[in-house]
């Protein structure tokens, strides 16, 4: 079984600074992290090698720091690990991210057949979930988007059960192999690398591709490629605040339990 | 590539419905819709692919939509990514919208992405305002931005249609007009069973662990500030002593402090109670824009210039962790004394009538 998860690399704090004159994100101010929703996309993927063998990958697309990750991921207990890096790929934009995804898997497919691709159900930083069905529908497999869980692999007639998150509860969705699926924290629990895996990641050296390596079309790629741009950043509205209660600590709680007791005892009939 | 082109006339918005059962961020989203397609002077449509979900068109035009498209077939029984995409971009190539709507809920956010792919085009997630730029006739899209701390308005200028998730709550229910109609396109688009990839073999519902926040009167939300099990036991005996639900913040969420169904904000829940407690939480957008409904707001926090604080009714400085064990005691003092007091009014009232509580 080959299974291929994406990856991103996301800041770990909030405190991202905006480039005023591109309105774009400047990534360099803060720490980075993987992509949490991703962490447990490898980890799903490296419980199913234990189980029925076979090998794990890792796609990231990113600056060359992004190799971090997949560094963590080969801690994580991954095989190999792609990282898709140039500048032709700046300010690419959902679709165009998943273009560039999609070629970079196409390739290692040439390579190695996969019977499975694992993402996140989102980033951290850009919220959208759109990444997953792009590649999913660039690749011609089912999506299964908001999975919290695998029910049961049929190896032999190439199908997963699993479970798809919808409002007020799951469906139970069958699916052919290959398939996308993009998880939900839910899915499992994080485990401890062992040490033999954190001194492979030590030493390992993500596959590098950048623009010459591939075929690509130009005009879907990074800002060209991309149908959405930002028009206009700015400090979102906010309601009008009230009062700070002042005093010591037992006053200010009488005082607040005062104003609220009145309202709380009607809101609870 | 679907480029821009003025035969792309109309807003859409999709029908989203379990087994004929509609979904209200729907209704929020035709209302919307209205008042986006008044801009523009266009119409408001709706597609609405089912099976044997006739009886949803009449909803549908009360609550705005002038013209309802729908492909009613047992092949979309259930929602499925494979078959509700193909059918979607079939009626957008044939009818092809300017603006399309939907829902940024699993089923919505999962086909709104394979629909922007197939027919490459832009779509703005989570949106928490839209609008129309009235000069160039886009659509802009305004959604909180990196975690959080700014708002981005995006447009998709060159390419149609202009695509949009947005989560429930977020825009108002529209006052349904009594008997309104408009136009029904039924329209078919075949599948066969057999070629398809997937099948939906049921649907559970989570009774018991399904929270409701956004129907709570008063929610009890814990940020980092709890910082640990200890403050989780204070959010829920305050929120039991009050009534309400204790809900978190992301940062509680990634924690593991509170639960992923009770997160408010952005990626969570948009909720709208009458009280609501913000406990250690700092109050970034992406929190704050879930909870903009709340009538009456408390921020308890040891940053007093942090934004929960300026956006709080009444705010307290100080430590969590201190203050939560006191104002549970001075709330169920009171509270029980409030209840007494009625308990009294209501036995003299019933002179000398046996009362039961």
């Amino acid at each position: 079984m080959h299974t291929l998860v994406c990856v991103k690399q996301v800041p770990d704090t909030t405190e991202i600074k905006m480039d005023p004159i591109t309105n774009t994100m400047d990534r360099s101010s803060a720490p980075t992290i993987i992509n949490p929703f991703d962490a447990h996309a490898v980890e799903e993927a490296v419980k199913i090698k234990k189980k029925f063998g076979g090998k794990v990958s890792i796609i990231s697309m990113g600056p060359p720091q992004a190799r971090e990750v997949i560094k963590k991921c080969i801690e994580m207990g991954a095989d190999e690990g792609y990282l898709l890096s140039d500048r032709a790929f700046a300010g690419s934009d959902t679709l165009s991210t998943s273009y560039i995804l999609a070629m970079g898997i196409k390739k290692i497919i040439e390579i190695e057949p996969i019977d499975l691709v694992f993402c996140g159900k989102q980033a951290i930083d850009g919220d959208t979930a759109q990444v997953g069905p792009g590649i999913a529908c660039r690749l011609n497999m089912p999506q299964l988007t908001y999975v919290e869980a695998i029910e049961s692999f049929d190896l032999k007639e190439k199908v997963v059960v699993l479970h798809r998150k919808i409002d007020n509860g799951y469906e139970v969705v069958q699916s052919k192999l290959p398939c996308l699926i993009t998880v939900e924290k839910d899915i499992n629990e994080l485990s401890f690398s062992p040490l033999t895996n954190m001194i492979k990641a030590a030493r390992y050296n993500p596959i590098a591709w950048g623009i010459n390596d591939f075929n690509a079309d130009l005009s879907q790629l990074g800002l060209k490629g991309s149908p959405t741009s930002v028009r206009r950043i700015f400090p979102p509205e906010q309601r009008v605040g009230g009062e700070l209660l002042k005093g010591s600590e037992d006053e200010v709680i009488k005082t607040l339990v005062d104003k609220l007791k009145g309202g709380i005892r009607k809101w609870q009939l | 590539m679907a480029a821009i082109n003025k035969e792309y006339s109309g807003v859409w918005v999709f029908v989203e419905q379990l087994e004929g059962k509609l979904a209200t961020v729907t209704l929020e989203l035709v209302g919307e819709a209205k008042k986006l397609a008044s801009s523009l002077n266009v119409e408001v449509s709706t597609v609405l692919l089912g099976d044997k979900v006739e009886t949803i068109i009449p909803t549908l035009f009360e609550y705005g939509a002038d013209t309802v498209y729908i492909i009613d077939d047992p092949v979309f029984h259930f929602y499925r990514a494979e078959t509700y995409m193909r059918a979607f971009c079939y009626l957008v190539e044939k009818y092809k919208p300017e603006i399309l709507l939907m829902g940024a809920t699993t089923t919505g956010r999962d086909l709104a992405g394979a629909v922007a792919t197939t027919l490459k085009t832009g779509l703005t997630a989570d949106c928490t305002a839209l609008d129309i730029d009235l000069e160039k006739k886009i659509l802009l899209a305004s959604r909180p931005a990196f975690g959080g701390n700014i708002m981005a308005t995006i447009v998709c200028k060159d390419h149609r249609p202009q695509m949009a998730t947005v989560h429930p709550k977020v825009m108002k229910m529209p006052v349904p007009e009594p008997n309104r109609t408009g136009i029904v396109v039924r329209e078919t688009f075949a599948i066969e069973e057999e070629s398809l990839k997937t099948i939906v073999l049921k649907i559970v519902k989570d009774g018991v662990e399904n929270v409701k926040l956004e129907d709570a009167k008063i929610i009890v939300s814990g940020g980092r500030g709890i910082q640990n099990e200890h403050g989780v036991k204070l959010l829920n005996e305050l929120a039991a002593i009050l009534g309400g639900v204790t809900a978190g913040s992301r940062g509680a969420v990634e924690k593991d402090l509170i639960d992923h169904k009770r997160q408010v904000g952005q990626t969570g829940q948009t909720v709208s109670p009458k009280l609501y407690f913000a406990i250690g939480i700092s109050g970034a957008i992406q929190h704050t824009v879930g909870l903009q409904g709340s009538e009456t707001i408390i921020a308890i926090n040891t940053d007093p210039d942090c934004p929960m604080m300026k956006i709080a009714t009444y705010s307290i400085v100080g430590d969590a962790l201190k203050i939560l064990p006191k104002l549970i005691e001075v709330f169920k003092q009171s509270l029980s004394e409030i209840k007494n007091l009625e308990l009294k009014n209501s036995n003299y009232d019933m002179k000398g009538g046996v009362t039961v509580e």
